[in-house]
């Protein structure tokens, strides 16, 4: 079963939003309807469903309506049309005791400017969601320092988060929204407010977090790098409307439109792509059955000077040069003498930012090997035009 | 500009002789009553307690609050009103102020809660709070005289229409204040809307509300004199007297009367807010 099922999720903002709302049907654009009856669109039938354990990213720039749709998930914003259904349950019917207890049990919400209580210490800031239920105070003092302990924050219990770094503040949200036990993570541009560095060290635990906890994590960002990162899946927002829903390797390969490609257009594609999206499938020469003869036949057909060379079950053995294959010829001696061992070799998932600095180095190509299998060959070449074309094009232009 | 006429003085006057005076009397005599049971009680208690006890007392607040010099002022103050032979007439003072500012804390903090949590309710409060703030207070003493008679229970009465606004402008403002994602964040964490006043927004407010009503002690005490012009007791009584007599002594001896005890309590209060 689906974690969180979201269907046709519709927000107008304004005096009459079921007029809006009509309006949306019709195929009105926002700014239409803006100019028309000067009501704002929040989210215009926005559709998604995100599997248990999945961390599903929702990326857009200000003003496109993320904010209001993590939002509308939880009814801190009362949804004009649509609907949400978590495990099942209709979030959009419920009355207000059950939706508060589908606040307390299930969602665990993580803010952009933390939104901790200034009157509280760090300790009673993440035992509140527990002191809402009416949790013993000795209890839920007991859970809020076993997640301060998993945030990294133990020792700082009595500190006023005004005393606090946003690193740190952030880490007592992010406990407070984990000592519920929440299925569902929601984060609003949770990272957002923090520095680089920190920013990423947040990212890198809230992947670990995630890998140990196992939440299903809904998170929003401006960021398309954080996005790439941290996104099982993605879905990219404009204007209120979801233009498209994949892996990151989907929306960087085929973008569904001007807009999405213009977003994607600057993305660092070395940290995305990996060995096995640019390498090629080499010539190879078999042990068994070929000698130097055919090693500088096809040599010269390739244009190259060294071959790689495998056994009959396509393992790796080695690298043949030209020198060495022309002196085999002439000393009658078995290539597998000649090979050389001293090629890099890297595993097919490597990303490609790991490749630059040694395909910089070596004047033969990376050997890409997989349990032992030669699975392709990546070239200086590759490596760059990958940089700059994407996978797919590069591809393209080997075939055509 | 008489282009018609708009009787509102005989309007006026038959409504209220003809039927609020009439119909409300039983329902004022008991508030009048009360408040005025209210008042004794507080009046009697203060000056049953030697003036040294309560001097003690006030000493160690101001201390406790607002630190050592406001300490100092308060110790010399109590001096003062006891020196020149006020310390029952000061008693009084208080005794009136803390009742209306009691009145005006129990009326005007709910309703500012509920104006900052309701536009309907707010936009209804406000212009009351308008005219009350505005409306000249001799306008009103007429009215409260008919409807309680003389003595502390108009005073208390006028005292509160004119010295609550602030208590409950300031409730709204300081609920208002709190900032946005922290309300957000204690909703999604599942907080009722009482968990939600009580736990975040009434705590986030508390130093706007002192704020309030400190505002509210000071505009009391500013009423001390017009109250004693319809029969209230205390200080306002001493520098009236003093008015009459054309004795520039007397009133002086008064007012300042009524600066030392503005001071104590508007530091006292102040640091109380800051600490809160």
């Amino acid at each position: 079963m689906k974690k969180i099922e979201v269907n046709k999720l519709t927000k107008v903002f304004g005096p009459h939003p079921k007029q809006g709302l009509k309006l949306l049907k019709d195929g009105k654009k926002k700014d239409e309807i803006l100019a028309d009856t000067g009501m704002t669109v929040g989210v215009n039938q926005a559709s998604f469903s995100v599997e248990p354990g999945e961390i599903f990213v929702i990326m857009g720039l200000s003003g496109s309506g993320k904010s209001t749709l993590i939002r509308l998930i939880n009814r801190l914003i009362e949804p004009t049309d649509g609907e949400v259904i978590i495990d099942g349950e209709n979030i959009t019917k419920m009355d207000k005791q059950s939706l508060i207890e589908t606040r307390r049990k299930k969602l665990g919400m993580v803010f952009q400017k933390f939104g901790l209580l200034p009157h509280r210490n760090v300790l009673q800031n993440v035992a509140y969601g527990l002191e809402l239920q009416n949790v013993s105070k000795q209890e839920r003092e007991e859970r809020a320092k076993k997640t301060l302990i998993d945030v990294g924050l133990q020792g700082y219990e009595d500190s006023m988060p005004s005393q606090l770094s946003g690193g740190m503040q952030q880490r007592v949200g992010l406990a407070r929204a984990l000592t519920n036990d929440p299925d569902i993570l929601l984060m609003d541009e949770a990272f957002s407010a923090l520095d680089p560095i920190i920013r990423t060290e947040m990212q890198d635990e809230l992947l670990k977090l995630q890998h140990r906890l196992n939440k299903t994590v809904l998170f929003i960002t401006h960021d398309l790098d954080e996005a790439l990162k941290l996104g099982d899946r993605i879905a990219i927002m404009k204007d209120g409307q979801i233009v498209q829903i994949g892996t990151a390797e989907q929306i960087l390969e085929n973008p569904a439109n001007d807009y999405v490609s213009q977003f994607v257009k600057d993305v660092d594609r070395s940290k995305i792509l990996e060995a096995s999206h640019v390498m090629k499938k080499p010539k190879v020469l078999t042990t068994d059955k070929d000698g130097p003869n055919m090693a500088i036949r096809k040599m010269e057909e390739v244009g190259a000077s060294s071959i790689f060379v495998v056994d009959r079950d396509d393992n790796f053995q080695g690298l043949l040069t030209i020198d060495d294959a022309i002196r085999s010829h002439k000393e009658h001696l078995p290539i597998t003498e000649m090979l050389r061992d001293d090629v890099h070799t890297t595993a097919p998932n490597t990303p490609l930012d790991d490749l630059i600095g040694i395909a910089a180095d070596t004047k033969y190509p990376i050997a890409v090997v997989e349990e032992g299998v030669l699975c392709g060959i990546i070239s200086r070449v590759s490596i760059l035009s990958g940089l700059v074309l994407g996978k797919e094009k590069d591809n393209e232009g080997a075939t055509s | 500009m008489n282009y018609f006429q708009l009787p509102l003085e005989e309007w006026t006057n038959t409504f209220v002789d003809g039927w609020l005076i009439p119909t409300t009397s039983g329902l004022f005599d008991q508030i009048s009553e009360w408040i005025a049971a209210f008042i004794n009680g507080v009046t009697d208690l203060l000056i049953m307690i030697p003036p040294e006890i309560i001097t003690i007392l006030l000493v160690l607040l101001a201390w406790k609050t607002a630190g050592k010099g406001v300490a100092v002022f308060t110790l010399i103050g109590c001096f003062y009103l006891g020196s020149v032979a006020l310390w029952p007439e000061s008693m009084q003072t208080l005794a009136i102020v803390l009742v209306s500012t009691l009145i005006s804390v129990i009326f005007g903090v709910p309703i500012g809660i509920l104006s900052a949590m309701n536009s309907v309710v707010d936009r209804i409060v406000k212009p009351i709070l308008d005219f009350m703030q505005t409306l000249p207070i001799f306008v009103y003493l007429i009215p409260a005289i008919l409807l309680f008679g003389l003595g502390g229970v108009p005073a208390v009465i006028a005292t509160f229409v004119f010295a609550a606004p602030p208590a409950v402008r300031m409730t709204n403002l300081g609920i208002k204040q709190v900032p946005e994602e922290v309300v957000e964040a204690s909703r999604a964490f599942g907080s009722t809307p009482k968990q939600l006043l009580f736990k975040v927004q009434l705590p986030l407010a508390i130093p706007t509300i002192m704020a309030g009503v400190n505002q509210t002690i000071m505009l009391a005490l500013s009423m001390a004199v017009v109250a004693s012009m319809i029969g209230a007791p205390g200080l306002g009584d001493t520098v009236l007297t003093g008015i009459s007599t054309v004795n520039v002594g007397l009133g002086l001896t008064g007012g300042l009367g009524i600066v030392v005890i503005a001071i104590i309590l508007d530091r006292i209060t102040q640091g109380l807010g800051k600490k809160l």
